[in-house]
């Protein structure tokens, strides 16, 4: 293999006809982290759902290479356990449902897709006390039904304590930092930035150049219409906190 | 819980090769519905005269009823009573003889329940019913509940044994000529389960129908009754399931609870009969009175249920509260898939003071179903200060199902308070795509989410129980997303 994690070519996709991605291509190396940025309504969370595999999202052309397999062809749960994970922009409440239960699901259910033995309660809380404590998440939120009433922050906190359970190869954040004060930002970021690792790539997808004072992107990609216009490296995120989008819109169009 | 399913399964083993069959082959009554009949069943079960009469009083009464159809959001065509055994019609003459005879779909069911294989046999209607003699596994606790004065029985046995008691009891919450299906109950029950909890005691088990499931089998109508006297507690465990059928069968069960001063009972249901196919074909029409009279001071009614099978489901759980500072509850999940139906809830009729109700009602709907949530809260002119709080939460998934809701309130006295909390929604893509992306299966998803909505009842049910259900939930809905 090429050390590629990710190789996307000329990908296209529609939402309910009307087409949203019109040619991507972005190769993701293993160990890297890149930022796509672009303005609202340039394709940024489409890109983040079709990787994902969300219902209605239909990809008309192109392809999306994941550790050399045909990512597009695995179902959302499949892709989930090949290590794909998507940090939400809005992370959604499923009241009644204890983070215990539905991370201890989720977490053998990725184990026994990998044909691993399932663990137990006692074997999960072990597990999930000590990514808990490393992160600073407070115990308490695993017994709290998932994401219900949590705080913008407590939503983020608690997305990057399942990336650290679950372990993924390619992780997606989908406008981590919107509704973010500096101080929740700071630390949802650290808690990324030391996931960080060789057996690891990240996609860090925003609108704003300050989450990437905290998560050094390795290249930056600049999303506009449905394209990425401009490539560089961390240099090109802060001229675009300058200048702002519009010279690559007036290109686009 | 393991040693007793050895037990039971050795029991049942053992038994087999004894072979009950040709037993229970000569308990046939004719076919249909007449005086004649009623007489029958209760001479074949050898009752006093009362209770002969009783049950006459109640079969004249039900020619003269309405079925309750024109009121309930069910619909179904008119049954033939006619067409139907009314005492103790063995299954074997149709059923399958062996479980390589039952349909694999169900199998597999009972496979994913964890059911023990004697059990699934049974359960499937397999002619082996027999063999698991019920009455003689009871008999290992009986000892032990005798000695605390505790009577646990089958109806037949309570005539017999405990005369006054039935007598004092039986129809003294739900009369004989109550409702249609209770009115039928009344006229031909075969059997049942009569509790009885002395003063002051408190039952040290869960009482449960499971041991007693020839008797369970034996007829559509059984009648049980528990009493609980001052001081006392109880807590009994109802499990149904049916065996699957092309045809519509009719249970109309009746329950009875008396609670006496300070007594509480608490009455778990997991209801798991045979719901008809994917088309709507076949399943069990389950038109059941259940209703609790919390007679004494302070006394206790605790009614939670779980609905997931059934064709049609009728029935409202409900309390009478007549003591001071009497309490009723209603913790209620039902849940209808394909074309199942149900209209249930409760009735809470407050006439002690300072009586309270509780209502939790969680219905699902999914498929081509109808779930309906109806209920009365009554305050009689004497419940002063009474108090009821009612919550009623429905989940749709899909868009060809329904789910209504028709609470009824009623007060007669200012110093009443009543709220009443209720919602609609639905299973969302968000939430969906949310659990998927983290490597659920849609169906892992689709009961994750379906068992959270349901919680607050869910946890109301005794710990086995309650993972039985949560499994039942989840085979319940396959199927009913994409």
């Amino acid at each position: 293999m090429s050390g590629m994690l990710l190789e996307i070519e000329g990908l296209h996709a529609e939402i309910d006809g009307k087409e949203i991605l019109k040619g991507i291509d972005l190769r993701l190396p293993q160990g890297e982290v890149h930022a796509v940025m672009g303005p609202n309504g340039s394709g940024k969370s489409t890109l983040a759902y079709v990787l994902s595999g969300r219902d209605g999202y239909v990809v008309t052309a192109g392809r999306v290479l994941y550790q050399g397999r045909d990512l597009l062809a695995l179902k959302t749960e499949q892709r989930a356990c090949e290590g794909v994970f998507l940090a939400f922009q809005y992370p959604v409440e499923i009241p009644g449902v204890t983070g215990v239960t539905f991370l201890k699901t989720a977490v053998n259910a990725v184990r026994r897709y990998h044909g691993k033995g399932e663990l137990d309660a006692m074997q999960f809380m072990k597990l999930a006390r000590a990514k808990a404590k490393e992160l600073g998440v407070p115990e308490e939120m695993l017994k709290r039904a998932v994401n219900t009433g949590f705080s913008g922050g407590e939503k983020k906190r608690y997305d990057a304590l399942q990336a650290a359970l679950l372990d993924p190869r390619l992780m997606i954040l989908d406008e981590t930092d919107s509704g973010l004060d500096v101080d929740a930002l700071r630390m949802v970021a650290e808690g990324v930035e030391r996931m960080r690792g060789p057996q690891r790539s990240m996609l860090v997808i925003t609108h704003y150049q300050r989450i990437l004072d905290y998560i050094r992107p390795d290249r930056v990609h600049v999303l506009v219409d449905g394209r990425i216009v401009d490539s560089g490296d961390r240099r090109l995120a802060l001229e675009l906190e300058k200048s702002g989008y519009a010279s690559y819109q007036g290109k686009a169009a | 819980m393991s040693t007793d399913l050895d037990q039971v399964r050795a029991l049942a083993d053992r038994k087999y090769e004894y072979g009950f069959v040709t037993d229970i082959e000569s308990e046939f009554a004719p076919k249909g519905l007449n005086e004649d009949i009623v007489r029958f069943i209760s001479a074949k079960k050898n009752e006093p005269e009362w209770l002969l009469e009783w049950r006459l009083r109640a079969y004249r009464a039900w020619l003269t009823q309405a079925d309750p159809q024109e009121w309930a959001k069910v619909h179904y065509p008119p049954i033939d009573y006619q067409d139907a055994y009314y005492y103790a019609a063995p299954k074997q003459k149709d059923g399958p003889k062996s479980l390589a005879d039952v349909d694999p779909k169900l199998l597999e069911t009972y496979e994913k329940l964890g059911v023990p294989l004697f059990e699934r046999a049974r359960l499937a209607g397999v002619a082996v019913d027999a063999v698991f003699d019920s009455v003689s596994v009871a008999t290992t606790y009986k000892g032990k509940l005798e000695e605390m004065g505790i009577i646990f029985t089958s109806m037949s046995e309570a005539v017999q044994k405990h005369p006054d008691l039935v007598r004092q009891y039986l129809g003294s919450v739900v009369p004989y000529a109550d409702n249609y299906f209770a009115t039928l109950n009344s006229a031909v029950f075969t059997d049942g389960s009569f509790v009885y909890i002395p003063p002051g005691v408190r039952c040290p088990m869960e009482l449960s129908t499971y041991f007693r499931i020839n008797e369970a089998k034996t007829g559509q109508f059984e009648r049980t009754l528990i009493i609980a006297d001052k001081g006392s507690y109880v807590s009994y465990l109802e499990g149904c399931t049916a065996p699957m059928r092309d045809e519509n069968q009719l249970h109309a069960a009746v329950v009875e609870l008396v609670a006496l001063d300070n007594a509480e009972i608490k009455y778990s249901t997991v209801q798991n009969w045979y719901p008809g196919d994917e088309n709507g074909k076949g399943g069990i029409y389950n038109f059941v009175t259940k209703r609790g009279a919390c007679r004494g001071k302070a006394s206790r009614i605790s009614w939670t249920q779980v609905e997931t099978g059934s064709a049609i489901t009728w029935k409202y759980p409900s309390c009478i509260l007549q003591g001071e500072d009497s309490v009723g509850e209603f913790f209620s999940v039902a849940i209808t898939n394909n074309y199942q139906q149900a209209d249930t809830g409760t009735k809470m009729i407050h006439i002690g003071k300072n009586s309270r109700s509780r209502i939790v009602s969680k219905g699902i709907s999914a498929g081509h179903a109808n779930n309906t949530y109806r209920g009365l809260v009554r305050f009689n002119p004497k419940a002063a200060n009474a108090r009821n709080h009612t919550q009623c939460d429905s989940l749709l998934i899909g868009d060809r199902c329904g789910a209504h809701t028709s609470p009824y309130i009623e007060s007669r006295n200012a110093s009443a308070e009543v709220e009443h909390e209720a919602t609609t929604s639905r299973i969302s893509e968000d939430q969906l795509f949310y659990a998927m992306q983290r490597g659920l299966s849609q169906e892992e998803a689709v009961a994750l989410i379906v068992n959270g909505f349901c919680r607050e009842v869910l946890q109301n049910l005794p710990m086995e129980f309650a993972v039985e259900a949560q499994k039942l939930l989840a085979i319940s809905l396959e199927g009913s997303v994409g």
